[in-house]
């Protein structure tokens, strides 16, 4: 580990002395998202030896979608905390979102792109107010979005239900466009994995959906954005010292605006990847993840006071909670038992985010 | 980097007529780096470059501000130069905040002269102030605890390469810079990733000044950057002081501890209840006068007196005296 690291700057930057080999390792080790990294292996290994189903590629591909819808969420959300804000619509926006697309495809015969344009227009201005009422009133954003939530809620199932007389809508697949949108949210490709030593035959097929692409492809652009750029410094900032950050020119304001539209616009993708995947959504679709998302934030090393996490350890927070709520079926056990493996998971990584966070402020 | 540059620059900006005509003169090093513009609030990089060492920058006349019938401060008086400290001492409550808000840009002084470079000024926000290169580091210094050094330094204020959504962070050239710029200070990090927390406070305060001293602040004020400080600390932040002055910055150096004033000082102010004792060039005064002043004479004299009797001869004192004889006589012996 200490000797395979390519340095081509190291001409330029020769090592201080006083930094001892070691301190690469310690560094890797202090990395927000190493603890989820560790669990998440444990839990590979535990359900793949315990359980039939869960590590040949059919059994996968369910775990697999389950973890990459929420590693989107879960990486906007922990870019949020990070610059210091929680969002507890960011649930109900799944549901807002796709009823939006569902009933306009359905209802008014509209054209699919129409209706995914509109519900993205409306996940936006619902961010802009989030992050707008937020910033204006100085209130917590927990109180504030947790106000979103309810009324999110509440408009999607009255809403719903004035406009098409039931709480879900259904069988748009006859609506204008609908194939080029589900190539784009809803396709998926098969995978035969039979050639691995442990898989069965009848079981080789592991289907990998459109969400695990775009899971991918969020947590990258949202490392890089985090690590690699401007914004990324600002968001950090406003987490971890808004006065400070104020102080010296970072424009907090726009900063945490753009974070609350970034996890609009998650649950607007999730919204879409949930639609054209099931082809129907329902006004509840979405409510009660707000604070799995959270959870998997900070399961990925995100403090709950800002200022520190990682995107990658967000998704792999989210990987945990795939796996586990998948492999506690394949074990047989009730599925209840999910919450009570998450409410544990959090105290630990508390605990454990805490203890980093102090060391990481200690005087040396 | 541009210690030789900037005094000619100044020089020559001073030959041309009033170093405040409007034209940019535009920091060497902000072009290389390019230093991105709208770095809002962060000390601004067109600064009028620093004028000769020992010349005038600022110059307060009588000075005062009141609010209502409340008045804060009266009749100040003291100048800043390039190259020299000047002091401002007080105790609490003697309107120190008040004057360097001023100076700052946070309040506008209601009574008095305030020049810069030869021009009267009335700011009316920090911003104003930051335009003239003149920049303040609060006790709170803002930092950002849990970010790496690096980031702090240039934080609002970033390294960028490329362009579009490839435009992304100089990362190697903001830790050269940072690294490079501390060390002109005379600190030497081990690791500029570190977390800015993880740093001592003396530490911390040299940061803030580099960060300001670097992004083109001529005039440098201090806010009690010795406070929260232990003695071996405040020795530590008295030495970037000094290097900031030898670098050729004036600076203003707010304190109420005059051992730690007169060090560094190349000019005295003090101020009490709201009004000036005095503005005195180092030349007229000695340590002992300062802390005499500071206290208000002759307290301090009923003071020293009223402790005196309340330690009598004791085994301690004896054992002090026993440790101070031998002490002489080693220094006689060598």
């Amino acid at each position: 580990m200490t000797t395979t690291v390519p340095a081509p700057e190291a001409p330029e930057t020769p090592q201080d002395e006083r930094v001892s080999s070691r301190a690469g390792t310690a560094k890797v080790l202090r990395r927000p998202e190493v603890g989820a990294a560790v669990a998440a292996l444990a839990i590979l290994i535990f359900f793949s030896l315990t359980t039939a189903s869960f590590a040949q590629p059919s059994g996968a591909s369910t775990w697999i979608f389950t973890a990459s819808s929420f590693a989107i969420m879960a990486t906007a959300v922990a870019l949020l905390m990070i610059g210091g804000e929680f969002d507890l619509s960011a649930g109900a926006m799944i549901g807002a979102t796709g009823l939006t697309t569902g009933i306009m495809m359905t209802e008014y015969g509209l054209n699919v792109w129409v209706s995914i344009g509109a519900a993205l227009l409306l996940a936006l201005v619902l961010g802009f107010l989030n992050g707008l009422i937020v910033m204006r009133t100085g209130l917590p954003s927990f109180i504030v979005t947790l106000g979103t939530f309810f009324v999110l809620r509440g408009v999607d199932l009255a809403v719903t239900k004035q406009l098409i007389n039931q709480v879900s809508v259904t069988s748009f697949q006859r609506a204008d466009g609908f194939t080029s949108g589900q190539q784009f949210f809803g396709s998926f490709v098969k995978i035969d994995l039979g050639w691995l030593p442990w898989v069965d035959t009848g079981r080789q097929t592991l289907t990998v959906y459109a969400a695990t692409f775009w899971a991918v492809g969020v947590v990258i652009v949202a490392t890089w954005v985090l690590l690699r750029t401007r914004f990324g410094n600002w968001i950090f900032a406003v987490g971890g010292a808004q006065t400070s950050a104020r102080q010296v020119g970072v424009p907090v304001f726009f900063t945490k605006v753009i974070l609350f539209m970034t996890t609009a616009f998650a649950g607007w993708l999730v919204g879409m990847l949930s639609l054209f995947k099931t082809t129907t959504v329902q006004s509840t679709t979405g409510v009660g993840q707000e604070f799995i998302f959270i959870i998997c934030a900070v399961v990925g090393g995100c403090l709950l006071t800002g200022g520190y996490g990682s995107a990658v350890g967000a998704a792999l927070g989210a990987l945990i909670y795939g796996m586990v709520s998948q492999g506690i079926v394949y074990e047989g056990w009730d599925s209840d038992w999910v919450y009570a493996f998450l409410g544990v998971m959090l105290l630990g990584a508390v605990v454990v985010n805490n203890w980093v966070k102090a060391r990481a402020e200690a005087l040396r | 980097m541009t210690d030789q540059a900037t005094p000619q620059e100044g020089r020559r900006r001073a030959e041309t007529g009033g170093a405040d005509d409007g034209t940019v003169a535009v920091d060497e090093r902000n072009d290389e780096t390019s230093v991105p513009e709208g770095a809002a609030g962060g000390p601004a990089s067109n600064a009028p470059a620093l004028p000769k060492r020992g010349e005038v920058i600022i110059e307060v006349d009588e000075i005062g501000k009141s609010y209502g019938s409340v008045i804060a401060l009266r009749d100040v008086t003291t100048s800043v130069r390039a190259g020299e400290v000047t002091c401002v001492l007080g105790d609490n409550g003697a309107g120190k905040s008040t004057f360097i808000k001023i100076l700052a840009g946070a309040h506008e002084h209601t009574s008095g002269s305030f020049v810069v470079d030869g021009i009267k000024r009335q700011f009316s926000s920090p911003r104003a102030a930051l335009a003239l290169g003149i920049a303040t580091v609060y006790q709170d210094l803002a930092v950002v605890p849990l970010m790496p050094v690096w980031r702090n330094f240039f934080l609002g204020s970033e390294v960028t390469k490329g362009w579009g959504p490839l435009r992304r962070l100089d990362i190697p050239t903001m830790k050269e810079i940072t690294k490079s710029e501390l060390a002109a200070m005379g600190i030497d990090l081990r690791d500029v990733d570190q977390p800015i927390g993880t740093l001592s406070g003396g530490e911390r305060q040299c940061v803030a000044i580099a960060r300001a001293v670097y992004f083109g602040a001529r005039v440098l004020i201090l806010d009690e950057p010795t406070a929260a400080l232990g003695v071996r600390q405040s020795g530590v932040v008295l030495k970037y002081i000094a290097a900031a002055r030898d670098r050729g910055l004036g600076v203003i150096f707010i304190t109420h501890n005059p051992h730690h004033a007169y060090p560094v000082g190349d000019r005295f102010m003090m101020l009490r209840r709201g009004r000036s004792m005095g503005d005195f060039p180092r030349a007229e005064m000695t340590l002992d006068e300062l802390v005499r002043m500071m206290a208000g004479g002759t307290e301090l004299e009923a003071l020293g007196h009223e402790l005196q009797r309340e330690m009598p001869e004791s085994e301690m004192s004896r054992s002090f005296e026993q440790e101070i004889g031998s002490l002489e006589q080693g220094r006689e012996r060598d």
